[in-house]
C-alpha cells in the first residue's frame, strides 16, 4: 500500500501550488466582485496543458492521470473556486463524453481542440424542470429525413454557457421510453438556432458564467449523435461520475484553503494579549476541520486512483463528493467564525469561500443525490 | 546549434537558514529550490528553442539528489539533462567549480553555433564569479547582466543592466551569457512536460568521465583545487528598524537635520 505521490503527481502538486499563488490568488477576489470570467487564467492555463490533463498525448491531450487532475483543481481551488470549477467542468463534462462515446472522427474533431487547449466544453442536462429527475426532459430532438437532426428546447444553469464553444446537450428521441429515450449530441456554438440565454447572477463562483442555452429548430448534421440513440442518460450519468471527483477536489481545496488563511490569522491576531491559536477552544476547531480535510482527501484520492485503474468508481466518487462538499461547508463556515468580523466583510477572502463552498453540495448532483447513487450501489 | 543552461541548486534562504557549527551552511536540513537567476538562464535558452529549435541541455553540479531538478526543467522544456556529480568534486569553490563545469560542456561538446546560458549569481554564495570562469576556460567570449538578448545567425547581442545604466554588446557564437531576473519571467512546468521528463536522458557524469580533460587535475579541483579558505561565516545582526518622518513641512524638515547632524551624516 503506497499513499505517496508518484514522482509526476508531485511535480503537478509543486507546478499546480506556482501557478495559483502566482497567477489564480491576485485576482480571486477581482473576479468574484466583478462576476468576471478570468479569459487570461484560462487562457495561461491552456498553454500549460492544465485544459487537458487525464487525456492521452496521441488525442491532444497531456497525458497525465485523473490523480492529477485531482490535484490541479485543489490547487487552483485553494485560492479561487471559480478557477476550479473551470478546470473541472470542462475536462470531466465538456471533453470526457467524447473521449468515452465518440468515434475516431469525432475524437478528431471535437476532442483534440478540447483538451489540446484551443477550445472549451461544458454540457447540457439541466432543464428548468429537469434537475434531478433528469427523464423529465423537454428538449426534444427529432431525426429529419436527410440524416439530420432537428433539436428544441432549452437548458438551464449551464456551467460555461456562452464562453464554451462545444456543448455536450441531451435531449428526448424517444418520449416513450423515459430515461431509455434521451441521446446526447455534439453541439458547437456556431450552429444555427442555439442561442445562448440568460446569464445568472450567482451566489458564488461568479467568476465561472452560467447560462441558459436555447434551441430554436437548431438543425445539426447526423454525425453529431454522440454515442448511440437513445443511449444518452448511460452518458450523462458515466459522466457525472467523473464530474464528481472534479467536484470534490474543489470542495476539498476550498476547504484546504480556507483552513490554512484561518491558521496564518490565528498567528497573527491578538486578543487578551495572546495570539489566537493559544486559545485552546480554537485550537479544537482547526483540529477537528484539518481531520475532516484529511479524511476528504483521502476519499478524493481513492476515487480519482480507481479511476486511473480502470475499476468501478461511481460509489467511491458518490463519496468523496458528498463528504468533501460537506467538509467544505462545514470548514468555511467555522473559518468565517475565526475571523470574526472580518471573515463576513468582502476584504478577507473567507465569506467567498463559504460563498464557494455552497455549491458543491448542489452541482453535478446534490448531496441527496450523492446518497441515492451510494444507496443504489450498496441495495442493487 | 545547442542552448548549454548551467543551473545550481540551491538553499531556499526563504525558510530557516540553518549554520553548522563551523560556520558552513547545513544543507542537508533546508529546502532547495532551482537558483533564481538560474531559472532566467533557462528561459532565456527556452525562449531560443522557441524561436530556433536548438536543443537545451540543462547542466549541474551536485550530489544525486540534484536530479530531481534536472526533471523539472525538462519539464519546463529542456531537452536532456548533464548531471556532474562525484566524491572528488566535493569542497570546491568558484574556481573549482568552473573547472569541473567547463569540462562537463567540453564533454557535451561545445560547437561554433552553441550558447552557454548561466545565471548570474547563486543566493548561496551571491560571487558571480562561475559564469565568467567557465567562459575563461573554454576560451570562449562572455556577456554578463544580461537583460535582453537577441540571437541572429552566429551573432549575439546583449543588453547589459549596470548599476548605473546600459551596456550592448555584440558578440559571436560560441559565447557564454549570465542573465539577471529582468531579462525574463521563467515558465511554469508544463502538464505535457511533467508527463515525460522522466523518460528523457540524464547522463552522469564522474570524475571518472571527466578525467582526461586538461582541466581535471587533482590539484585543480575539489577542496584540495579551490583557492578559496572560509576564515568565518556568521549571521549579520539585524539592522535595528528605521524612523519613519512623515509631513512636508518645515518641523519635518527640522526634525530630519538634526537627526543627521547627530549621527554626523551631516
Amino acid at each position: 500500500m503506497d499513499f505517496g505521490l508518484t514522482k509526476e503527481q508531485a511535480l503537478m502538486q509543486k507546478m499546480c501550488r506556482e501557478f495559483a499563488v502566482n497567477e489564480i490568488e491576485p485576482i480571486a477576489a477581482e473576479i468574484d466582485a466583478e462576476e468576471r470570467y478570468p479569459h487570461e487564467t484560462v487562457e495561461k492555463m491552456r498553454k500549460l496543458g492544465l485544459m487537458g490533463i487525464q487525456f492521452p498525448k496521441e488525442l491532444g491531450g497531456s497525458g497525465g492521470d485523473y490523480v492529477c487532475y485531482s490535484i490541479a483543481i485543489e490547487e487552483a481551488s485553494k485560492f479561487c473556486g471559480t478557477t476550479g470549477c473551470i478546470i473541472s467542468s470542462h475536462a470531466t463534462l465538456g471533453a470526457w463524453p467524447i473521449y468515452k462515446y465518440g468515434t475516431p472522427e469525432q475524437k478528431e474533431k471535437w476532442l483534440r481542440p478540447l483538451i489540446s487547449g484551443q477550445k472549451t466544453g461544458a454540457f447540457g442536462l439541466t432543464e428548468p424542470n429537469a434537475g434531478t429527475d433528469s427523464a423529465a426532459q423537454q428538449t426534444v430532438a427529432v431525426k429529419q429525413e436527410d440524416g439530420t437532426w432537428l433539436i428544441n428546447g432549452s437548458k438551464v444553469f449551464i456551467t460555461g454557457g456562452g464562453i464554451a464553444s462545444t456543448y455536450i446537450i441531451f435531449a428526448m428521441t424517444d418520449k416513450s421510453k423515459g430515461n431509455k429515450g434521451i441521446s446526447a449530441f455534439i453541439v458547437d456554438e456556431n450552429d444555427p438556432g442555439f442561442k445562448i440565454g440568460k446569464i445568472e447572477h450567482k451566489m458564488g463562483i461568479r467568476g465561472s458564467q452560467t447560462a441558459e442555452l436555447i434551441f430554436e429548430d437548431m438543425v445539426i448534421p447526423g454525425d453529431r449523435l454522440l454515442g448511440k440513440e437513445n443511449g444518452g442518460f448511460k452518458i450523462a450519468m458515466t459522466t457525472l461520475d467523473g464530474g464528481r471527483i472534479g467536484i470534490a477536489s474543489q470542495a476539498l481545496g476550498i476547504a484546504q484553503g480556507a483552513l490554512d488563511q484561518a491558521i496564518k490569522y490565528m498567528k497573527e491576531r491578538v486578543q487578551f494579549g495572546k495570539t489566537l491559536d493559544k486559545f485552546q477552544g480554537l485550537q479544537w476547531m482547526v483540529a477537528d476541520m484539518d481531520t475532516k480535510i484529511e479524511a476528504a482527501r483521502l476519499l478524493v484520492r481513492k476515487a480519482a486512483w480507481l479511476h486511473d485503474q480502470d475499476l468501478p468508481f461511481t460509489k467511491e466518487a458518490a463519496q468523496a463528493k458528498l463528504y468533501a462538499a460537506e467538509v467544505a461547508m462545514d470548514v468555511t463556515t467555522k473559518c468565517v467564525q475565526i475571523f470574526g468580523g472580518y471573515g463576513y466583510i468582502r476584504e478577507y477572502p473567507m465569506e467567498r469561500m463559504m460563498r464557494d463552498a455552497k455549491i458543491t453540495e448542489i452541482y453535478e448532483g446534490t448531496s441527496q443525490v450523492q446518497r441515492m447513487v451510494i444507496a443504489g450501489q450498496l441495495l442493487r | 546549434m545547442k542552448a548549454i543552461v548551467c543551473v545550481k541548486q540551491v538553499p531556499d534562504t526563504s525558510g530557516k537558514v540553518a549554520v553548522n557549527p563551523d560556520g558552513t551552511l547545513n544543507r542537508a536540513s533546508m529546502a532547495t529550490i532551482i537558483n533564481p537567476d538560474d531559472k532566467n538562464a533557462v528561459e532565456a535558452a527556452l525562449t531560443l528553442k522557441d524561436a530556433t529549435g536548438c536543443e537545451v541541455v540543462v547542466v549541474t553540479m551536485g550530489p544525486p539528489p540534484a536530479e530531481g531538478m534536472l526533471r523539472e526543467l525538462i519539464a519546463m522544456g529542456a531537452d536532456r539533462g548533464v548531471l556532474v556529480s562525484g566524491r572528488e568534486f566535493g569542497g570546491s569553490d568558484t574556481f573549482a567549480t568552473s573547472q569541473i563545469l567547463a569540462a562537463a560542456i567540453k564533454k557535451i561538446g561545445l560547437e561554433a553555433d552553441d550558447i552557454v546560458f548561466c545565471g548570474r549569481q547563486a543566493i548561496d554564495g551571491d560571487t558571480a564569479q562561475v559564469g565568467p570562469q567557465i567562459a575563461e576556460k573554454l576560451d570562449i567570449p562572455q556577456i554578463s547582466y544580461a537583460a535582453d538578448i537577441k540571437v541572429e545567425g552566429g551573432k549575439v547581442t546583449v543588453k547589459r543592466m549596470l548599476e548605473d545604466g546600459y551596456m550592448t554588446i555584440e558578440t559571436q557564437t560560441p559565447c557564454l551569457v549570465t542573465c539577471i531576473k529582468e531579462l525574463n519571467a521563467p515558465r511554469y512546468m508544463s502538464v505535457g512536460g511533467i508527463f515525460g521528463c522522466y523518460a528523457k536522458p540524464v547522463d552522469v557524469y564522474d570524475y571518472n568521465t571527466l578525467k582526461d580533460d586538461p582541466l581535471i587535475e587533482a590539484d585543480t579541483i575539489g577542496l584540495k583545487g579551490s583557492p578559496t579558505n572560509i576564515f568565518k561565516s556568521f549571521t549579520p545582526p539585524q539592522k535595528g528598524k528605521g524612523v519613519m518622518l512623515e509631513g512636508a513641512d518645515k518641523a519635518t524638515c527640522t526634525t530630519l537635520a538634526a537627526a543627521l547632524l547627530k549621527k554626523h551624516i551631516i
